[in-house]
């Protein structure tokens, strides 16, 4: 194993950590050495067992095999209380931070010693002050962003003084400019001497901040690199164990619009929730237009106007292949050809105690399934047996429940249902959202081929990445309002990132020399 | 924090011979912790049991006994799974019963003679309507304000008692039934044919049946059938796909209710023969448990249906003979449904002993 560069003492090192669940052996004699001041990623596929071996550091999940040394000490972490007290702090993907708190009563609360939020606020105030995380100690947590809570998070981590952050998927909420502001703060944290470990799936980002990486394959450390040194490809091929084929990119020709929302403007559901202001959009048939910005900007209420789930209050119209729609159920959508990828696979998508027989007549019955009234149950076997064939799900026939795939597996069978039901217009919401790398690019190519054969396609996803292989135009979502959707050779990242910033529309229209 | 050295772990893939063996080793422990109730209570436990599950069934009478309560049982217990399994937690298949036997028993009492031949349909039908009318109060409280329909179809299981204890102290009141609480009695022609001589089973039981059969064609085949499975096992899902919530719900009940109405008139119209204030002896709650323990398949319901009705004859039995308490049925019936629940429990998790210091020193 690779030393770290600042400095040569370990701070924490493990060795052979192996923790075994009925189903799977999750970490399976995991070694990992992070040095003082060390920037390490820890990185891998959904499922690869990152998760779980950074419970175990922290006290959350206990391993059934394995020893671990704390600053050249045998250690065992019973708790996360011991892991705090140890000096390991952790930052998880989801956050813990009640809404309607402030900002100090927050952290009072996660805080292992009683102290009063008011006798908190001037140490919130100081540690923000000291690492550039701008956090006001008074505010409520849900007049925040995604990005200032997570700042909550980070601050609450400092307070208690910590020599290992542990930070899990910290970025795969943040726009860009909040992900540099985040790379900031962690190098002036290690340069102070905190070892970090980094788990993430984004290379480019690795290969920016960390020192060095080890790589976790189905529980395995399937190798360990100096990221700076390595190519994307690279780290993927030990990610993956194998070379992903590149996405073909092949041009279109849009026909006529298929799904139009005009001057669509509604209130929030519920408190915490995002009013839509004036959306504009055209989808034409044959094309993908790509909405990107971060969950929470009216996402969820865009995505619940278009699908028809719960009617409610509005100004403005939906019309779908010429027929207005805004005030007509899921299934009339339906009928009038809308499919539809949500972005809840188990319970939304798909029924969990249901076979994927049963779940392929959930939205494919209207393919001639049903007769009397009467299921026909061979065909809906058929029809499952088809997607399962068709995009590759890994599992045990169409007898299986929809709760036993994996959620890729899952996301696949659900994606090739709908792409089977030839829709005229496809809505898709983070349609690779926790997919490995693999099935990702299979959703892609079958987004893709469903363009191609002349559907309307609508992607809205919070991965760049995503939205700049697949979208043929890109606009942005940002508090509640619809940027212009763009021509992909018309926007770059960056623009794109200003968007979703919430600066003014403007900046989207600045013709830009693309990369792409 | 101190810790149990146990812990409960999901199995990965849940084992389909205990999941079916469940009920019958809940049976068992029943059966087990009834000796050592019987012995506790100073009686010959073996003795107890004889008389509790064996003596009831020694006469042609006794299994016609048997047949005859387990019908509005496993009625009750059809359309409850129906409902359950849309999630729907109609638990007033009670009171839906006792509006069936008003309905239809006042169909009988004042148009029965008028109907001739169509008397007798006339008046089953409108048990089933008086126990979905008393199963859409739930149903539009649900759908329009959001109610819980377990608290409200239970509430309506004392209006619906004591609407029918009014009607027999007043207007319904037999003026020669010297001053009791029940009404005429039905004409012969009213009454269900016996399906034979010698016992007192009627023409219900196979008529029930026959809805078993209709059931299972409703939820395996029918496509209404899997929008409500959908509705129940994943609302989003039923949402996402357009199936109606309010249809679901309203449907629900209305099967629920329709049937525990069919029940109740098929009592009154049967063994009882005229309105009286005690109708069922719970039928309605003790079908709740016929149908968890029945995996709210129509199979199931059938043969929990008859152990039910032999925990009813049984605890009679026992009354008679050895002097205990009513109540020992109701014992049974719990003892029953616990460690059903408690069986369940260790077909989806098994017990692990935790393994001790996660970490171990090397």
């Amino acid at each position: 194993m690779s030393g770290g560069n600042p400095s040569e003492a370990v701070r924490l090192q493990l060795h052979g950590i192996t923790k075994r669940y009925p189903t799977l052996v999750a970490n399976d004699h995991i070694d990992l050495c992070v040095n003082v001041g060390e920037i390490h990623a820890l990185i891998g596929e959904n499922g690869a067992g990152k998760s779980t071996l950074m419970k175990i550091v922290y006290g959350v999940v206990r391993a059934d095999g394995g020893s671990m040394d704390w600053e050249g000490r045998r250690v065992l972490i019973h708790s996360p209380i011991e892991a705090r007290r140890l000096g390991i702090g952790m930052v998880f993907q989801h956050f813990a931070l009640f809404e309607t708190l402030t900002v100090a009563e927050n952290i009072a609360l996660a805080l292992d010693e009683r102290v009063a939020p008011a006798a908190l606020a001037p140490r919130i105030a100081e540690v923000a002050h000291r690492y550039g995380l701008p956090v006001d100690p008074a505010r409520l947590v849900h007049s925040m962003s995604v990005g200032e809570r997570q700042r909550v998070e980070i601050v609450r981590c400092l307070l208690q003084s910590p020599r290992l952050l542990i930070m899990d998927e910290p970025t795969s909420v943040l726009t860009p400019q909040a992900v540099k502001q985040l790379f900031a703060t962690l190098r002036r944290l290690a340069a102070e001497g905190m070892s970090i470990l980094y788990i993430s799936h984004k290379l480019d980002e690795i290969r920016t901040l960390c020192d060095n990486a080890t790589v976790l394959r189905a529980g395995k450390v399937s190798g360990t690199a100096r990221p700076r040194e390595q190519t994307n490809a690279q780290l993927a091929r030990l990610m993956v164990g194998g070379d992903i084929p590149d996405l073909p990119m092949t041009t279109h020709r849009a026909g006529p619009v298929q799904l139009e929302i005009e001057g669509y403007s509604a209130p929030a559901r519920n408190p915490f929730g995002m009013a839509l202001r004036h959306i504009d959009l055209k989808v034409h048939a044959g094309e993908i237009v790509g909405i990107a910005g971060v969950s929470g900007n009216g996402q969820a209420e865009l995505l619940s106007a278009l699908s028809g789930e719960a009617l409610g209050p509005h100004e403005g119209a939906v019309t779908l292949c010429g027929r207005r729609i805004d005030h007509r159920g899921a299934a009339a959508r339906r009928d009038l050809g809308l499919g539809f990828i949500p972005e809840e696979r188990l319970g939304r998508g798909a029924a969990p105690a249901m076979s994927l027989a049963d779940n392929a007549l959930l939205t494919g019955w209207r393919a001639g399934m049903v007769r009397h009234g009467l299921v026909r149950r061979s065909l809906a076997k058929l029809s499952a047996r088809t997607t399962i064939a068709e995009f590759n799900v890994k599992c045990d026939g169409e007898n299986t429940t929809a709760e036993r795939l994996s959620g890729g597996n899952l996301q696949k069978f659900i994606v090739g249902r709908e792409i089977r039901l030839s829709p005229k217009v496809m809505l898709a919401a983070q349609p690779t959202w926790g997919v490995d790398v693999g099935a990702a690019q299979l959703i892609h190519q079958a987004l893709i081929a469903l363009r191609d054969r002349g559907s309307a396609v609508l992607v809205i996803s919070e991965e760049l990445d995503e939205l700049f292989t697949l979208c043929d135009r890109i606009a942005v979502l940002t508090g509640g309002r619809l940027s212009p959707a763009l021509p992909r050779g018309q926007v770059t990242v960056e623009s794109v990132s200003l968007l979703m910033t919430g600066t003014p529309s403007t900046a989207a229209a600045r013709p830009e020399v693309n990369h792409a | 924090m101190p810790e149990l050295p146990w812990r409960l772990e999901k199995r990965a893939s849940p084992s389909r011979i205990m999941r079916v063996s469940a009920p019958v080793i809940a049976v068992l422990a029943m059966v087990a912790t009834g000796f050592v109730l019987f012995a506790l209570m100073g009686k010959d436990p073996v003795n107890a049991l004889d008389l509790f599950f064996i003596q009831p069934l020694n006469t042609p009478y006794g299994w016609g006994e048997l047949l005859l309560k387990a019908t509005p049982l496993a009625l009750c217990a059809l359309g409850l799974a129906v409902s359950f399994r849309a999630n729907v937690w109609n638990i007033g298949a009670e009171g839906q019963l006792t509006l069936g036997a008003i309905c239809g028993g006042g169909v009988a009492l004042f148009w029965g003679p008028q109907l001739g031949a169509l008397a007798l349909p006339a008046t089953l039908l409108a048990g089933i309507v008086g126990g979905a009318a008393w199963a859409a109060i739930p149903a539009l409280l649900r759908t329009r304000f959001n109610t819980s329909e377990i608290l409200v179809s239970l509430m309506l299981v004392y209006i619906a008692q004591l609407l029918l204890a009014y009607l027999l102290h007043g207007a319904w009141r037999d003026p020669e039934g010297f001053n009791f609480p029940q009404s005429k009695a039905f004409d012969d022609a009213l009454i269900l044919p016996l399906i034979m001589q010698g016992q007192r089973a009627t023409i219900a039981f196979p008529l029930m049946l026959g809805l078993a059969g209709l059931s299972w064609v409703f939820s395996s085949r029918l496509f209404v059938g899997y929008r409500m499975r959908v509705s129940g096992d994943a609302p989003a899902a039923a949402a996402y796909a357009g199936f109606s919530e309010t249809r679901s719900v309203w449907l629900a009940l209305l099967i629920g209710g329709g049937a525990a109405g069919l029940a109740g008139i098929c009592e009154v119209a049967g063994p009882i023969g005229r309105l009286q204030s005690d109708i069922s002896p719970g039928y309605g709650f003790a079908a709740i448990i016929v149908a968890i323990v029945g995996r709210l398949q129509p199979a199931g319901i059938l043969l929990a249906a008859l152990l039910m009705s032999l925990l009813y004859l049984g605890g009679e039995s026992v009354q008679l003979g050895l002097q205990l308490p009513a109540a020992v049925t109701g014992l049974f019936q719990g003892l029953l449904l616990f460690y059903l629940l408690a069986a369940d429990l260790f077909v989806g998790f098994r017990l692990r002993r935790v393994a001790d210091p996660a970490v171990l020193p090397a």
